[in-house]
């Protein structure tokens, strides 16, 4: 176990390495000079050169590579003497818009993403099972068609889509809510919700509809086991049959997915963040490119594919004790 | 009074392109302590009288009657078969391994009966899971019983699947192929097993096999099963020695036997009949080789007290088999 977890968190700094690697590599070599746009309107050659050297920009691209390492890892120093600039661990560069340090902006966004994504999940999760255990359990009755015909609807619309209906319906024309903003859970946790619902629905509406389909798939091939039909022979009553032993072994690819679907969203609900306004990870990575503020772009990217391959890890060791015969193989 | 009676028993599938009548017009009797084996090829409606008697039927119409111990299984409602599904009558099946849940430990899949049906403490439904999983010859029950299903060897499972089976003392025992999945020399010892329980404890054993050496090793009765039908019952020894039906012959002689004359088996030329559209008369008469007039036409009876066969044959005296 504790090898195997070894093992596990080392393939997981591998990845993030590679990823690490590729986005310096695309952010850094084939832009323009980082230099020459924080230099500003009025740059003088003298100016220049003396930002090319504090940004580290005059050494050689593998020292550039190693620097940032280091200071993802343990903080660095950028330029020396007087113009030193401390950046502490851990240290993803500074935003070439306002200086500040890329990782406080990142920690000021991610609790809306958090609250965003944890909140969809929440509901597409129970929304989407329910929905597709009792389509699995009517199967090829009126209910499962319309429910199948339903999600399919709803999974084809794109986000932006029924994000914009969503805001129009409740809020333009029934008033129902106010237009979102983040609201800090801590200050006002009703609050807090009430500017997330839309945003949570539009998310939840997409991805249950996936999740039902997949659970109902899952299910009327679990419910169809031998198994099952052993579990009613004992006599057990229909509710045990199909929660105790067909939702536990059904729900397990279900559980897979929800892990990876969940830790890429953790990086950022771009477009639901930019149709309601929240500021997110997503908002901060759409503004941070349109005004190539690189560290900026490449530390979401960083933070976003260590979500996904962390969400990776996690889904495979829970894997590993759902099911007994995948133990740390 | 028998304990399980089967009387005039139908079970029909219906589908898009017609009705499949599975089971049609079976009747048998079993007796506390005996074992009824049932054997017919796929197809011929063993296992579907299987599901029926344990009211496991969801998308088929049953008719007749089923009666285990004088209660009425065919149209009672749910809950009271299932009360009687795991206490007074439990199944054991093909393939043991996927008759396992997966996940569940096998101690827990033994305990949850006792559980349910005699309303045991969780501790003491372990206790209980242990010593089923000992009587059943599984070494070191209590440590295996913490294991799961695949950590299992496939004669192992199926003496799990019997120690569940067992578990709250069931009266009636149906045993669906249960040697089919497994290596020869694990099926001589899990009859070996299944014959012990029987005699333990008393048991009613219903054993459904295609494998007539299965039968002779555990069975005192024979229903022999064609196309829904029973073609021929008797006393296990009677059966061996004086077929009466064809069908019946031609099953002994497609086995091999080291007793038998020389020659290599011969099997039953032909494939067991459509049930979509079942043959007229005789539903075996395209395949037999002893037909005469009015087989295609005339469906034969069963008939012949004790030891009864569905063949006309056997009522056209003038003509009669040996």
């Amino acid at each position: 176990m504790i090898r195997y977890l070894a093992l596990r968190l080392l393939g997981v700094a591998g990845v993030l390495l590679v990823i690490c690697a590729a986005t310096f590599t695309i952010f850094y070599v084939f832009p323009a000079d980082p230099a020459l746009q924080a230099c500003g309107k009025s740059c003088t050659p003298e100016r220049l050169a003396m930002l090319h050297h504090q940004m580290g920009l005059d050494r050689p691209l593998w020292r550039q590579f190693t620097d940032y390492l280091t200071g993802v890892l343990a903080g660095r120093t950028y330029g020396d003497g007087p113009h030193a600039v401390q950046c502490h661990f851990p240290c993803l560069g500074f935003s070439y818009q306002n200086d500040t340090p890329v990782w406080d902006l990142m920690m000021d966004r991610l609790p809306t993403t958090l609250s965003i994504a944890a909140g969809a999940a929440l509901l597409w999760l129970a929304g989407g099972v329910a929905a597709g255990v009792l389509s699995a359990l009517r199967k090829d009755t009126l209910l499962d068609r319309a429910m199948m015909v339903g999600t399919l609807t709803s999974a084809s619309l794109p986000v932006y889509f029924t994000a914009m209906t969503l805001m129009v319906l409740v809020v333009q024309i029934g008033g129902l809510l106010p237009y979102s903003s983040y609201v800090p859970i801590g200050s006002d946790p009703v609050g807090w919700a009430k500017n997330l619902v839309l945003p949570w629905a539009a998310l939840a509406l997409l991805y249950a509809a996936m999740y039902a389909r997949l659970t109902r798939a899952s299910m009327v091939e679990t419910m169809a086991e031998p198994f099952i039909r052993t579990a009613r022979a004992k006599g057990l009553p229909e509710r045990t049959v199909v929660v105790k032993h067909g939702l536990r072994a059904g729900l397990t690819p279900v559980f897979t997915v929800f892990g990876m679907d969940l830790g890429a969203l953790l990086g950022g609900a771009v477009i639901t963040e930019s149709v309601f306004g929240l500021p997110g990870l997503g908002q901060l990575t759409i503004d941070a490119i349109d005004k190539s503020d690189q560290p900026v772009v490449m530390g979401v990217a960083l933070l976003a594919a260590f979500f996904i391959t962390f969400a990776n890890l996690v889904v495979d060791l829970v894997y590993a004790l759902l099911d007994p015969q995948v133990r740390y193989a | 009074m028998s304990l399980l009676t089967v009387r005039d028993l139908t079970v029909e599938f219906p589908g898009p392109r017609g009705t499949v009548r599975a089971v049609d017009g079976l009747s048998f009797a079993l007796e506390r302590g005996r074992t009824l084996g049932i054997v017919g090829e796929s197809g011929s409606g063993k296992s579907a009288t299987s599901l029926a008697i344990m009211g496991l039927h969801a998308a088929a119409r049953v008719g007749g009657s089923i009666e285990l111990d004088g209660t009425e299984i065919v149209g009672a409602g749910r809950e009271a078969v299932r009360a009687l599904r795991g206490r007074r009558m439990a199944m054991i099946f093909q393939d043991p391994m996927s008759s396992l849940h997966p996940n569940h430990r096998v101690g827990e899949q033994i305990a949850e009966t006792r559980r349910l049906h005699f309303g045991a403490s969780r501790r003491r439904a372990r206790e209980d899971a242990v010593r089923a999983l000992a009587d059943v010859g599984v070494p070191a029950p209590r440590e295996r019983a913490r294991d799961f299903p695949h950590q299992f060897s496939g004669g192992m499972r199926q003496r799990v699947m019997i120690a569940m089976a067992l578990a709250c003392e069931p009266d009636l025992l149906i045993a669906d192929e249960p040697t089919t999945a497994l290596d020869v020399t694990v099926q001589a010892q899990i009859l070996e097993l299944i014959a012990g329980v029987q005699r333990d404890r008393g048991l009613a054993v219903v054993l459904i096999t295609h494998d007539l050496g299965v039968v002779a090793r555990v069975a005192d009765d024979v229903l022999v099963m064609y196309a829904g039908r029973s073609v021929e019952k008797a006393a296990v020894a009677e059966l061996f020695t004086g077929p009466r039906h064809p069908y019946t012959r031609g099953l002994l002689g497609s086995l091999p036997r080291l007793d038998g004359p020389p020659g290599a088996p011969a099997p039953i030329p032909g494939n067991p009949p459509d049930l979509l559209s079942p043959p007229g008369g005789c539903p075996f008469h395209p395949r037999c080789p002893e037909r005469i007039d009015g087989c295609a036409t005339v469906r034969p009876e069963l008939t012949g007290g004790a030891h009864p066969a569905a063949c006309h044959l056997l009522s056209a005296p003038e003509e009669a088999a040996p």
